[in-house]
């Protein structure tokens, strides 16, 4: 187990590497410094010399993969893809294009968009399994129907729309919660509630449709015979093993976001105004300032990798008939 | 020379669309000649469900299509009366739909309404001055007063569902004709219909196409005099623009999947028929992409087209091609995004697939490997792939509002109705609210996406061998 997880982790440095080349080319590639420099300097009016100063600041004044100025290793180091791009690996995220230091930045927002996304990740699950069982039990009745088709419903439903729904229902016309805001400590609970709220109900369409047949898909097993036959009650039966079978799949699937929950949210995060990573990424996407996308992509595929990789140790824990090799 | 009264104009989304319909009139051709492939889709077609969405579906594509013709009229200039050809690309949606398009209100105004939504400081005939609600330009502008608008509306919904419901029975009778059986009298077929005798749900179909027709009848003739869904805040149409923005959603939904296709499919074959390094290399790619989370990739290559586009204003004649190119690439990064799933599942297969007996016996009598990959391979993985495209349209038509309100999804100047909800979240801060816009937005897009679902649900039902039963 312990030699798989390292070649797992030694597996991720080629694809890192290849995350890392694609969004280089992306963003130097496509369009060059200048061009950027361009961009944020206006322009219309903009002038060579302002151009030049605004690549030194930032150091994107350097040849992209290969500096023939330099001797020795630096040939390869005084590089905009060695001090811009490489770097990222060592988790140095430099500074903004605005200036800021981004990975000081990344971990005071981490916080708030782990407030908020990590109890919709666990809400979540109880609730979507929840309505999973409950279709399950009712299977085939009229329920079920309804069940089903309300979830068909739900899922053909924009997430923005129960976005500025709920924000219209709960805080403009009922005003239970504020509408957007958040704060330190425990009075950000209040600012929580509704972003929460929306967060689950967003996903009830798709999960518990999704649950409901890898609950059925298990109902009709053999070894669920058996406990039938053997006189078990059917509450019995569903919740002594056709659940712990039915969350396998369940489990497999939610771990790979576990990483995730600290980049939050996009949609929640900026329309509830939480100063979390979501919002960030929103806000550089806006000001078009790509140190910070370049960063946040680096991240989210570090993070999307450590959730595949604590998918399959999930698997063995789960599922003692799975061994890793 | 004559001169045409108008220029063709091919932008790149239409001629993909055109080749996306050649490729659905190819297979549906070669569905209807093989009997293992059309009894699938027969049980597709057993379920009133699909059916009805299959309407609903067409109505959205005959719209969309209508709106993927594109021209450039002729204009005569004014000072020196030579016909140029305008820099307006329009479409054949926008002739038809005409009255709506050129009818701009100053700003909001409500449904149905005669005034707008907004305070003008206007003159009175007596010379002073007053603030109140101004009459709309062309919303009720053939009303006297607000009085009589409600008989009014009253009386043309009354005379175009008459004229719709009159045409349906028109439809449905000489449907009745076709479809009774030889010497069967007309009444006891009409029985049968009303009944839903028979295999295929014609009964459902028709009572969709009724209510759809008398929808239609009724928007279309109350749009001439009213803004039936308000207007925003450029004073345009709502309607209109909610028309405008189905061949977004139908354009993102669809050339999103003709884009990645070809390369699931060649790659994911490939991968589990070659093994080996080309599967190793084939894994790598796929996995480098998948890993970047879709949001940020998709973030990264539209911010990159958008510097590219303003550092280069001049490579685009008019916005419509701007929106277009900016619209074309974004199917293009949505397809990167997605293709490596059914790259992945494609592989699976083809894995299982290689050792099948039927295609050893296809090597060991010496056919090549690219004839044993399209001839033996592709067809037994064509179910996986025509599940994929399916499910995936509906998600794809939900991202564009995502994406747009993320400001990394459509130019901003195109309709869609991820840019209708973006500038929604403005208009439910007013007081009193804007609702109209975003209500539009959400019934249009809700209707298409559920349909998609519920027809999409009955293709998988239908081809997925592990439900079957």
């Amino acid at each position: 187990m312990i030699a798989y997880i390292i070649r797992r982790l030694l597996y991720a440095i080629p694809i890192l590497l290849g995350v890392n080349l694609l969004t280089f080319a992306l963003f130097f590639f496509i369009n060059s410094p200048d061009d950027m420099a361009r961009i944020h300097l206006g322009v219309k009016r903009v002038t060579p010399e302002a151009i030049v100063k605004w690549k030194e600041d930032r150091g994107y004044n350097k040849p992209l993969l290969y500096n023939n100025e330099r001797i020795g290793a630096e040939k390869l180091t005084d590089t905009i893809f060695f001090r811009h791009s490489l770097s990222l690996f060592v988790f140095d995220f430099g500074r903004s294009d605005q200036g800021r230091d981004i990975g000081y930045d990344i971990y005071q927002r981490m916080w708030p968009s782990l407030a908020i996304a990590l109890p919709i990740f666990l809400v979540g699950i109880l609730v979507h399994v929840t309505f999973a069982m409950l279709l399950a039990f009712f299977r085939g009745s009229y329920l079920d129907t309804a069940g089903v088709v309300l979830c068909v419903i739900m899922m053909s439903i924009s997430s923005l729309f129960y976005v500025i729904g709920g924000q219209y229902l709960i805080s403009m016309l009922l005003q239970l919660v504020p509408i957007s805001g958040y704060d330190v400590g425990l009075e950000a609970v209040k600012f929580l509630i509704l972003p929460v709220i929306v967060g689950v109900v967003g996903g009830i369409g798709a999960s518990t449709r999704l649950y409901r047949t890898f609950f059925l898909e298990e109902i009709n097993k053999d070894y669920v015979r058996t406990a039938r036959a053997k006189g078990l009650s059917e509450m019995r039966v569903l919740f002594r093993h056709v659940l712990k079978n039915a969350m396998i799949p369940i489990l497999t699937g939610v771990v790979v976001v576990i990483p995730l929950l600290f980049t939050g949210s996009l949609i929640l995060e900026s329309f509830f105004a939480i100063p979390g990573l979501g919002s960030y990424t929103i806000d550089a996407i806006n000001s078009q300032d790509f140190a910070i996308v370049r960063a946040m992509v680096f991240l989210g595929s570090v993070l999307y990798i450590a959730g595949l990789i604590l998918t399959d140790i999930t698997y063995t824990l789960v599922d003692p008939r799975v061994r890793l090799e | 020379m004559t001169e045409m009264p108008f220029e063709l104009k091919l932008l790149w989304t239409d001629s993909l669309i055109f080749i996306l319909i050649g490729f659905i009139v190819v297979f549906i051709v070669y569905t209807l000649r093989h009997e293992h492939l059309r009894v699938p889709w027969r049980q597709v077609a057993l379920r009133p469900m699909a059916m009805a969405s299959l309407v609903v579906l067409c109505i959205y594509v005959v719209i969309g299509l209508m709106d993927s013709i594109h021209y450039r009229p002729l204009q005569r200039s004014q000072n020196s009366g030579v016909a140029v050809y305008s820099n307006e690309v329009l479409s054949l949606l926008d002739k038809v739909a005409m009255p709506l398009r050129a009818r701009t209100e100053k700003t909001y105004s409500a449904p149905f309404a005669m005034q707008a939504f907004t305070k003008e400081t206007v003159e009175k005939p007596d010379g002073g001055l007053a603030r109140e609600y101004p009459r709309l330009l062309f919303g009720g502008a053939h009303l006297k007063d607000e009085g009589a608008r409600a008989g009014d509306i009253a009386s043309r919904a009354g005379a175009a569902t008459l004229a719709a419901l009159g045409c349906w029975l028109l439809l449905v009778g000489s449907f009745l004709l076709f479809w009774r059986k030889p010497g069967e009298p007309f009444i006891q077929a009409a029985r049968r219909l009303v009944r839903g005798e028979g295999d295929f749900p014609w009964r459902t179909v028709l009572i969709t196409v009724g209510t759809l027709l008398v929808l239609a009848a009724n928007a279309g003739h109350l749009s001439l005099y009213y803004h039936i869904l308000g207007t925003d805040q450029a004073g345009q149409d709502v309607f209109y623009k909610s028309l405008k923005s189905i061949r977004t959603g139908l354009v993102i939904g669809t050339v999103t999947t003709l884009v990645m296709l070809p390369f699931a499919a060649l790659f994911g074959i490939m991968a589990g028929y070659f093994r080996g390094w080309v599967d190793d290399i084939i894994q790598y790619v796929y996995t480098t992409l998948s890993s970047i989370p879709g949001v940020l990739l998709i973030a990264a290559a539209i911010l990159s087209l958008q510097l590219y586009i303003e550092t280069n204003p001049d490579s685009f004649t008019s916005t419509t091609e701007r929106a277009d190119t900016r619209l074309l690439f974004l199917c293009m990064i949505l397809g990167v995004t997605s293709w490596t799933s059914l790259c992945r599942l494609l592989r699976g297969e083809t894995l299982k697939l290689r050792e099948v007996d039927y295609i050893q016996a296809a090597l060991a009598l010496g056919s090549s490997h690219i004839s044993v990959m399209a001839r033996h391979v592709l067809p037994n993985v064509m179910h996986i792939i025509l599940i994929t495209v399916v499910l995936d349209f509906s998600g794809l038509v939900l991202a564009e509002a995502v994406l747009s309100y993320v400001g990394v999804g459509v130019d901003p100047t195109m309709n869609s109705w991820g840019n209708m909800i973006v500038s929604a979240r403005l208009e439910m801060a007013r007081e009193p609210i804007v609702w109209w816009s975003l209500t539009t937005a959400f019934v249009f897009m809700f209707a298409l996406v559920l349909a998609a679902n519920l027809f999409s649900d009955a293709v998988r039902d239908a081809f997925d061998p592990r439900l079957r039963k």
